[in-house]
C-alpha cells in the first residue's frame, strides 16, 4: 500500500481473530479518513471484540495474528491510552460525578492553561448549540444530549480515529435519525476514518460506506 | 495472548501477594507462638523440651472441662439461635413491609460495638435492672431488687442471650447481601405458582441457595462466639468462665511458667473452636438430608401464619430489646442517684461527662487514630488487589477468597497471644503501629468483602472511555473509577471503622495496655461495673462508629452536591 | 470533612513519633543526688500501671499528673489493670525476653503478694531508693509499721508509700439498725437474710482480705500467719474458716453462685438494695460515694470486734523501667503532704495518709486539719485493733484453695 493511501487512515492488515482457539473472523481493510466503514453481524459474531482489538481491550481468552496501522503507524501493541482511537458505546458513558464542561475537560488533552482550555470546551459546545449545558449535571441531560456530549467529549481528545460501538440503539427512532446525522457530519468535518459497528440495517445504509457483513 | 499492560512492572501485582502476608503471616507466627510454648519448647522462657505435660496440666485446672463445654456449647448455640431467628424472619417478611422496617432498625445495630450491646442488655435485664425498676413494685411486689442469677450465671444463658442479640444484625446484613445475589423473588414465584406456602417456600427454594453464601460469614460467627471475650467478660459466667477468659486469665498470671499454660490452654481453645465447628458441619448435613426429602413429599404447608407471627414476633423482641440497651446505656450515663425500684433516676447530671471528658480524650483519640489508619492501609491493599484484577486479568480463586475469613474464624485469642510473645521479644509491644497494623487482620477481611461486590460490578466501559480519550490506566482509576465508587468505598471505610473499634483483644494484647482505646476502657469498667462511668464510656463506643456511617453517607452529597449520581 | 482527616493524620503521625522517642533512655538514677534526678526526669514519660475499677481514683491520679506536668515537666500515662498482676507478668516477660532496660513498665500500685513476688524474682530496684525521698521523712515509720514490713515481707526502701487501708464493713441504717459485728453475729445475720450478703471473689484483693479476716478470727494459733504457711498443716488450721465460708454459701446473694468483681461492684449491689451489708478497704469510700451520688445519706461504716484487716500499699519501679527518675518524682510528689491530704479528702479519695500529720510542717498540718468527715466514716477510736497481714504465702494459697472448692469442676 502507498504511503498517500494510508495517511490518517486505519489499516486493519490481515486481521484473524480467535476466541479460545476457533476463528471469528478474518478482515482486511483500509478505512480512509471521512470515510466511515460499517460492520455488521449478529450477536457473537465477533464485532465488538474487533472494536475491543482496534483500542486495546480485548480479552486475553481472545487472540489474534494480524497488524492495525493507523496514521502509519503500528498500534497493535500500543498502550491503549497511547492509541489515539476514540470510542464510543451504545451508552453515552458520560462520567456521572463530572458536570458536562468537566467530562470535555477530562477528554481535552493537557495543552495550554486553564483558560484557554475552558474556552475550547466552550467553543465545542457552543459549535453544536450546546454552550447552556455546560454545568449540567449528565444524568440530567436527554438522552440525545447525552449522545452528542459523548461524541464531542471523544472530538476532543484530538483521536485520528473514531470506532462507534451501536451507538444509536439504545436512542428511540426520531432521535436517533438527528443523532447518527450529527455524528457521521462530525466525522466528516474532522476527516476521520471511522469504524461503525451495528446490527441496524438503517445505520448502516446511512453510513454511505462499505459495508462488511461477519 | 496480550495482557492490556506492557510488562514495565506494575507494582500492582504485588498487591495479592502483599494482601495475603498481611493476612496469613500475623497468622501463621502468632499460631507458631503458641504452638511452640505449648509444647514446652520457648527458650527464652528457659524451655527447651519437647514436652505434652503442658496440654495435660491445663487440663487439671479447676473449672478446666466446664470451660471447654462452655466454649464449644456458646459457639454452637448462638449461631444456630441467631440463624434461626434471622433465616425465619425472612422466610416469613421477605418483600412485605415489616421487612423494610426492620431493615433500616437493624443496620445502625450492626454497628453497635460488641461490649457496648452487652453492657446495654446486663443493665436492662439485671435484677436491679431497667426492666425490673419498670416493672417494681406495681407488678412484681419487689421493693428489693429479687435475689435472682440472671447476669453471669453459671449456664452461660445470658452470655448466649447478649451474643444472639448482637449477632442477629450481623447474620440479617449477611442474609441481605446474600439474597441479592441469586434471584429471591424469581424463585419465590416458581415455588408458589406449585401451590406451596410463602414460609415452606422460602426454606425449600431460597434458603439452601442462601445458606451456600452465608456459610464462611456463619463459620466466623462459630468461631467468634466460641472464643469471645469481651462479651463474656460482661455477661459470661465466673465459677469457671468461658475458656477464652480463663486464658486471658493465664495470660496475665505473674508466673512465668502459667505462660506455658496458656500457651497450651490456647491450643486446646483451637480444638474447642474446631469442635463446634465440626458440630455445626454435622448439623448442616443433617439437616441438609432432612430437608431434601421433605422438600420432594409433595407436602404444600400453606398454613403457615403462626409461623409468620411468631417469626415476625420475635425479630421485633430482638430489635426492641437491642433498642432499649441502648436507651438505658444513655440514662445511666446522665443518671444521679437511682434508688431501686424507681423507673428512672432522681436526678440528672451531665457532671460525670464534664468530669471524664480529659479521661475520655486519649482513648477516643487512640481508637480514631488506630481505626483510620488500619481501615487506610485496608482500602488501599483492596483497591489494588481489585484494580489488579481488572488490569490482570487475575481475579481471586475461592479458595484464595477463603484465605480472606481464616482471621475471622481462628480464634483471636489463640493467635494473637502468640503474636505478642513475639513482639515482646523484640520490645514492639505496646506501641501504635503494632496495634493498628494487628486491627488491619481484622478490619481487611471486611473492607474487602464488602467493596469486592461493587467494584466488580463497575461498568468498565467507563474505565475504557477514559483510557481511549487519553487518561493513563491510574489516572483513570483515581477520577473516573474511584470517584463513581465513592459510596461503597466510603461505606467499606465506615465499616472498616466501626471493626476496628470495637476491637477488644487485638489492643489489649498487642497494645499491652498502653495503647488504651474506648473499648479496652470500657471492658475495664465490667468488673466493678460503676453504671454511670460505663454508661458513658459504652455511649462513646457507639457513638463513635455511627458518626462514621452517617459520615459516610452525607459525605457524597456534600463533596458531589449537584450530582443526581450520589443521591 | 477533609479538614479532620489531615488532624487525625497528624495525630496519627504525632503517636507514632512519640513511640520512637519514647524508647531511648535508660540511665541509672540516684535520689541521694535529688536535684539530679528532678533534671533527668524534665520532659520524660512514666506509665503507672495502677488497678483502674474505681472512677475516683483514676481522677486522683489524673489529678497528680497534671501536678507532676506542671511541676516537673513529667508526662504520667495511667494504664489502668483490673489485676497488679499483669503489671508483675509484663515486667517478668520482659526479663525472660532480655530487656533489661527501656521496659514498659514505669511505676506500679502493688503491696503484698505482688510485691513479694517481684522482690524475690528480682524484678525491683536493688537499691534502696524510697527511703531516700525528700518527702520520706514525714512518713509515719514509727506508728505505721505496715510502712516498713509490706505482708511481712521487709519493704527495704524498694517501694515508696502511697496509702493505708483497713478493711471496713458499711451498711444502709435506713434498712438494718444495728450491724452484726462479730463473725457469729453475721453469720446469723446472713442466715436470717438470705441473699443479702456476699463477698468479692479471690484473686481479688478486697476478697482474698475477707478470707484473711475470717482466718484470723477462726484459728487457733494467729502466730502461725506470721509465718509461711506449713503444707503439713493447712488443711487442718484453716478447716473453721472453710466450714464458716460454707455455712454462709447457701444464704449469701445468688447463692454463692456468683460473687461481686470488686468494691466497686459491692457498692453498686449495696445502693441498689441488693445486698445489706458491702465491704472495702479504704474507710473513707462510703461517705465518698454518699458524696458522689453514688450511696443513699443513710450508709454508716462499722468494724468487726475482734479487729480489722490492715495494710498499707505502695507504688514501686521495676528495674527495667524506662524513665526511673520521673518514676521516683511522681513517688516523691505522692507523699508530698499537698497529695496526701487531697488523697483523704473524702469528696476526692478518702483514703488515709501514710504521713505522720504532726511531723508535717504547720502549712501542711493545716491541709491536713480542713478535712472534715463524712457521716459514713469511722472516728479513729472506732477502728479497733489493726490485724497485720499474713506471711503473703498464706494469700496465695487461701486463694487457691478457695477456687478449689468454689469453681466447678465438673
Amino acid at each position: 500500500m502507498s504511503d498517500t493511501k494510508t495517511e490518517n487512515a486505519l489499516c486493519l492488515e490481515n486481521v484473524r481473530l480467535f476466541h479460545d482457539g476457533s476463528k471469528l473472523l478474518d478482515l482486511n481493510v483500509t478505512i480512509q479518513p471521512g470515510e466511515v466503514v460499517t460492520v455488521m453481524g449478529a450477536s457473537g459474531s465477533g464485532k465488538s471484540s474487533l472494536l475491543n482489538l482496534i483500542s486495546g481491550f480485548l480479552p486475553p481468552s481472545f487472540s489474534y495474528t494480524g497488524r492495525v496501522v493507523l496514521d502509519g503507524l503500528d498500534i497493535t501493541h500500543a498502550d491503549p491510552a497511547d492509541r489515539k482511537v476514540g470510542l464510543m458505546f451504545q451508552d453515552p458513558l458520560l462520567f456521572p460525578h463530572l458536570s458536562v464542561e468537566e467530562n470535555l475537560l477530562f477528554g481535552l488533552p493537557a495543552k495550554g492553561d486553564k483558560t484557554e482550555r475552558c474556552e475550547k470546551v466552550r467553543a465545542a459546545l457552543g459549535a453544536v448549540n450546546m454552550a447552556e449545558l455546560g454545568h449540567r449535571d449528565p444524568l440530567t441531560l436527554s438522552g440525545g444530549q447525552q449522545s452528542r456530549i459523548a461524541l464531542i467529549r471523544v472530538l476532543l481528545s484530538e483521536p485520528k480515529a473514531l470506532l462507534l460501538d451501536e451507538p444509536f440503539s439504545a436512542l428511540d427512532s426520531g432521535l436517533r435519525d438527528k443523532v447518527r446525522e450529527f455524528v457521521f457530519a462530525q466525522a466528516k468535518i474532522k476527516n476521520l476514518p471511522t469504524l461503525l459497528v451495528t446490527h441496524d440495517q438503517l445505520d448502516a445504509d446511512k453510513s454511505g460506506g462499505q459495508i462488511i457483513t461477519l | 495472548m496480550k495482557t492490556k499492560t506492557k510488562g514495565w512492572g506494575d507494582p500492582l501485582v504485588f498487591a495479592p501477594v502483599i494482601m495475603i502476608v498481611a493476612l496469613l503471616g500475623p497468622l501463621i507466627a502468632g499460631l507458631a507462638g503458641v504452638l511452640l510454648p505449648a509444647f514446652g519448647f520457648f527458650p527464652s522462657l528457659g524451655g527447651d523440651q519437647f514436652t505434652f505435660s503442658y496440654l495435660q496440666d491445663v487440663t487439671h485446672k479447676p473449672g478446666f472441662w466446664q470451660s471447654v463445654r462452655l466454649s464449644i456449647w456458646i459457639g454452637v448455640a448462638t449461631t444456630f439461635l441467631s440463624l434461626v431467628i434471622v433465616v425465619s424472619s425472612f422466610a416469613s417478611q421477605w418483600g412485605r413491609n415489616s421487612f423494610r422496617r426492620i431493615t433500616r432498625f437493624i443496620s445502625p445495630l450492626m454497628s453497635v460495638p460488641h461490649a457496648a450491646a452487652a453492657f446495654g442488655f446486663a443493665f436492662l435485664i439485671a435484677p436491679s435492672g431497667w426492666l425490673m425498676r419498670l416493672l417494681s413494685p406495681w407488678a412484681t411486689g419487689f421493693s428489693h431488687p429479687p435475689d435472682w442469677l440472671i447476669i453471669n450465671d453459671p449456664a452461660g444463658n445470658a452470655l448466649l442471650i447478649g451474643l444472639v442479640l448482637k449477632e442477629i444484625p450481623f447474620l440479617f446484613l449477611v442474609g441481605l447481601s446474600a439474597s441479592s445475589q441469586i434471584n429471591v423473588d424469581e424463585r419465590l414465584k416458581v415455588a408458589r405458582s406449585l401451590g406451596y406456602g410463602r414460609v415452606w417456600s422460602w426454606f425449600t427454594v431460597v434458603f439452601p441457595a442462601l445458606y451456600k453464601q452465608m456459610r464462611l460469614p456463619v463459620y466466623a460467627v462459630i468461631a467468634f462466639s466460641s472464643s469471645v471475650v469481651d462479651v463474656a467478660l460482661i455477661l459470661g459466667p465466673n465459677f469457671p468462665p468461658m475458656l477464652p477468659v480463663q486464658l486471658l486469665h493465664w495470660m496475665n498470671d505473674p508466673a512465668l511458667e502459667m505462660r506455658f499454660v496458656a500457651a497450651a490452654g490456647a491450643v486446646w481453645q483451637l480444638g474447642a473452636t474446631l469442635v463446634a465447628l465440626l458440630i455445626w458441619r454435622i448439623g448442616e448435613a443433617l439437616i441438609a438430608y432432612i430437608g431434601r426429602r421433605a422438600a420432594i413429599n409433595g407436602q404444600r404447608h400453606r398454613n403457615d401464619r403462626w409461623f409468620r407471627v411468631t417469626a415476625t414476633t420475635a425479630m421485633s423482641a430482638v430489635v426492641v430489646i437491642f433498642v432499649l440497651s441502648l436507651i438505658v446505656l444513655t440514662i445511666w450515663s446522665i443518671a444521679g442517684f437511682w434508688r431501686f425500684p424507681n423507673a428512672l433516676p432522681s436526678s440528672f447530671t451531665l457532671s460525670r461527662w464534664a468530669n471524664n471528658a480529659s479521661a475520655l480524650w486519649v482513648p477516643i483519640v487512640n481508637a480514631i487514630s488506630i481505626a483510620m489508619t488500619s481501615t487506610l492501609i485496608s482500602l488501599v491493599l483492596t483497591i489494588a488487589c481489585l484494580e489488579n484484577e481488572y488490569r490482570h486479568n487475575i481475579q481471586f480463586t475461592p479458595n484464595a477468597m477463603r484465605i480472606l475469613y481464616l482471621p475471622l474464624i481462628v480464634p483471636q485469642i489463640a493467635f494473637l497471644f502468640g503474636v505478642s510473645v513475639f513482639l515482646v521479644r523484640y520490645g514492639l509491644d505496646g506501641s501504635f503501629w503494632p496495634v493498628a497494623l494487628a486491627h488491619t487482620i481484622f478490619v481487611l477481611p471486611y473492607v474487602f468483602l464488602s467493596m469486592a461486590a461493587s467494584f466488580r460490578s463497575f461498568d468498565l466501559r467507563y474505565l475504557q472511555v477514559a483510557t481511549s480519550l487519553g487518561a493513563s490506566q491510574n489516572k483513570a482509576l483515581l477520577f473516573v473509577r474511584l470517584p463513581m465508587l465513592m459510596k461503597p468505598i466510603l461505606l467499606a471505610s465506615a465499616l472498616g471503622v466501626a471493626i476496628s473499634i470495637a476491637q477488644y483483644l487485638p489492643t489489649l494484647l498487642i497494645g499491652a495496655g498502653r495503647v488504651p482505646t474506648i473499648t479496652t476502657e470500657a471492658v475495664a469498667l465490667a468488673a466493678g461495673g460503676d453504671r454511670r462511668l460505663i454508661g458513658i464510656y459504652a455511649m462513646v463506643q457507639t457513638l463513635l462508629p455511627a458518626i462514621g456511617f452517617v459520615g459516610a453517607t452525607l459525605l457524597p452529597r456534600f463533596l458531589f452536591p449537584n450530582r443526581k449520581f450520589f443521591r | 470533612m477533609l479538614k479532620t482527616l489531615a488532624k487525625n493524620l497528624a495525630v496519627i503521625s504525632l503517636a507514632s513519633s512519640a513511640i520512637l522517642a519514647g524508647t531511648a533512655y535508660a540511665e541509672d538514677v540516684n535520689p541521694a543526688d535529688w536535684p539530679s534526678v528532678v533534671k533527668a526526669a524534665n520532659g520524660q514519660e512514666v506509665y503507672f500501671n495502677a488497678w483502674g475499677g474505681a472512677p475516683n481514683i483514676n481522677a486522683y491520679i489524673a489529678w497528680v499528673g497534671e501536678r507532676v506536668k506542671a511541676e516537673y515537666g513529667v508526662t504520667l500515662n495511667h494504664v489502668k489493670l483490673d489485676d497488679t498482676a499483669n503489671a508483675v507478668n509484663r515486667v517478668l516477660t520482659e526479663k525472660a525476653a532480655g530487656r533489661h532496660q527501656g521496659g514498659s513498665v514505669d511505676l506500679i500500685w502493688i503491696n503484698g503478694e505482688n510485691f513479694a513476688s517481684m522482690k524475690r524474682q528480682g524484678l525491683l530496684i536493688e537499691q534502696n531508693w524510697s527511703e531516700q525521698l525528700p518527702n520520706y521523712k514525714y512518713a509515719d515509720v514509727a506508728g505505721k509499721p505496715t510502712l516498713t514490713y509490706d505482708f511481712t515481707v521487709p519493704v527495704d526502701g524498694q517501694e515508696s508509700p502511697w496509702g493505708m487501708a483497713q478493711l471496713t464493713f458499711y451498711y444502709d441504717s435506713a434498712w438494718l439498725e444495728t450491724p452484726p459485728t462479730s463473725l457469729e453475729a453475721l453469720a446469723k445475720w446472713v442466715e436470717e437474710n438470705p441473699g443479702r450478703f456476699t463477698y468479692a471473689s479471690p484473686p481479688n484483693f478486697i476478697g482474698t482480705t475477707f478470707l484473711k479476716q475470717v482466718l484470723y478470727g477462726t484459728i487457733a494459733d494467729q502466730s502461725l500467719l506470721r509465718a509461711p504457711v506449713v503444707e503439713a498443716d493447712f488443711d487442718e488450721v484453716t478447716a473453721p474458716l472453710w466450714a464458716y465460708l460454707d455455712r454462709l454459701k447457701p444464704n449469701l446473694w445468688r447463692s454463692g453462685e456468683v460473687y461481686a468483681a470488686d468494691t466497686t461492684q459491692l457498692k453498686n449491689l449495696l445502693a441498689d438494695g441488693e445486698i445489706g451489708i458491702a465491704m472495702t478497704f479504704n474507710p473513707g469510700e462510703a461517705s465518698s460515694a454518699i458524696n458522689a451520688q453514688e450511696l443513699p445519706q443513710t450508709v454508716r461504716s462499722f468494724v468487726l470486734d475482734y479487729g480489722s484487716m490492715g495494710n498499707s500499699h505502695f507504688v514501686t519501679i521495676p528495674y527495667n523501667a524506662n524513665a526511673k527518675a520521673g518514676a521516683m518524682v511522681v513517688a516523691n510528689f505522692m507523699l508530698s503532704a499537698q497529695a496526701q491530704a487531697r488523697k483523704a479528702d473524702e469528696n476526692i479519695w478518702g483514703d488515709p495518709t501514710v504521713l505522720d500529720v504532726n511531723s508535717l510542717p504547720a502549712e501542711g498540718k493545716a491541709l491536713f486539719d480542713a478535712l472534715t468527715r463524712g457521716p459514713a466514716t469511722l472516728a479513729a477510736d472506732e477502728f479497733g485493733a489493726t490485724l497485720l497481714e499474713p506471711d503473703a504465702s498464706w494469700a496465695v494459697r487461701l486463694e487457691e484453695e478457695w477456687a478449689k472448692r468454689h469453681v466447678r469442676s465438673n
